[in-house]
């Protein structure tokens, strides 16, 4: 038996010139279920007596607004960014438990006489978390320039009025390019890591040893999922905040 | 010594420098968590999403370190 671990996702097949990989394959079977359920859920809706799915996804969705409000502070913003946080939340949490269910490493894809496994875990590519942290950062950059207008914006990293308050302005741009790596890989690192180390306790002592980090996984599972989209709403609530000092000034002038 | 020994030996000691100081952090952050529930048990609905998140960014270095570990063995 040989331990493989790969970066890279395999590739399944192309179409034209684009590889199909397996993880592409997964995310699009996770966000077709999750699209079934929620169409599901609105067509089953009702008001009087809900059923248990119902009330599992109101408890989830309100419970889940409640707490974007505690954490934005405004009902007005929370409308606004509650969607995108959301679903980045339950397409993560989706994601990292579907490769909790057993038997679905026994489903491979014969490619030209070798065997792929067509499941894997999808937050273990770090393409597709690239993608979803660029939208994150993107949106923050954009709500920013909304907020403070170009040029008040640009003068938040760009400030002559001293030596030091320009060294740190640099050091601004430096921490907004970090904040792509550091939010991505948080994701990736915890998902692939947990993989890894599944793979590797199962090669050195199968059956039980592993079963120990299988929990430490499906805790990082839930929690990785929850960080990421709170981090997203705690990120568009700095840029959307105007900092007392700007609103002294403006009123000044 | 081979090239191949050096970057398994430069990943293993980036990557675990680089978990020492998150780790602490985390434990305090845990510790200091888990007084204000033992304080006040009513807050902990409101304590343990903000540690979760607090904890989340002191691992950050750890994750610069565990990129850094992944850049030289895979990269």
């Amino acid at each position: 038996m040989e331990l493989n671990i790969s970066l890279a996702p395999d590739i399944l097949f192309y179409i034209g010139s684009l590889p199909v990989t397996n993880t592409l394959i997964g995310s699009f079977v996770i966000s077709a279920v999750i699209i079934a359920a929620m169409l599901l859920v609105k067509k089953r809706l009702k008001k009087d007596t809900p059923g248990k799915f119902q009330n599992l996804v109101e408890f989830l969705m309100s419970g889940a607004y409640d707490f974007v409000v505690s954490i934005i502070g405004s009902e007005k913003k929370a409308k606004k960014i509650f969607p995108l946080a959301f679903t980045l939340f339950i397409f993560i949490l989706v994601a990292n438990l579907a490769t909790f269910i057993p038997g679905q490493a026994a489903v491979t894809f014969n490619r030209g006489g070798e065997s792929v496994a067509i499941f894997r875990a999808v937050m273990a590519d770090y393409g597709m978390v690239f993608v979803m942290t660029m939208i994150t950062v993107i949106l923050v950059q954009i709500v920013a320039i909304a907020v403070h207008g170009p040029f008040g914006y640009m003068g938040k990293f760009f400030n002559f009025k001293s030596p030091l308050s320009f060294f740190l302005g640099l050091m601004d741009i430096v921490g907004e390019l970090a904040k792509i790596v550091s939010l991505s890989f948080r994701l990736f690192g915890n998902i692939f890591a947990g993989e890894v180390l599944g793979a590797v306790m199962l090669f050195l002592a199968p059956f039980l040893v592993p079963l120990p980090f299988m929990f430490l996984g499906l805790l990082s599972a839930v929690v990785q999922a929850f960080v990421f989209a709170v981090l997203t709403v705690v990120f568009v609530k700095l840029a959307s905040e105007i900092e007392e000092e700007e609103l002294v000034e403006e009123a000044s002038m | 010594m081979e090239l191949e020994a050096a970057k398994m030996l430069g990943a293993g000691i980036a990557i675990g420098l680089g978990a020492i100081g998150p780790g602490i952090g985390e434990g305090i952050a845990a510790s200091k968590a888990l007084e204000a529930i033992g304080r006040n048990p009513e807050a902990s609905g409101k304590i343990v999403p903000l540690m979760f998140v607090s904890m989340a960014i002191a691992e950050s270095t750890a994750i610069y370190a565990l990129v850094i570990s992944l850049i030289i063995l895979f990269g």
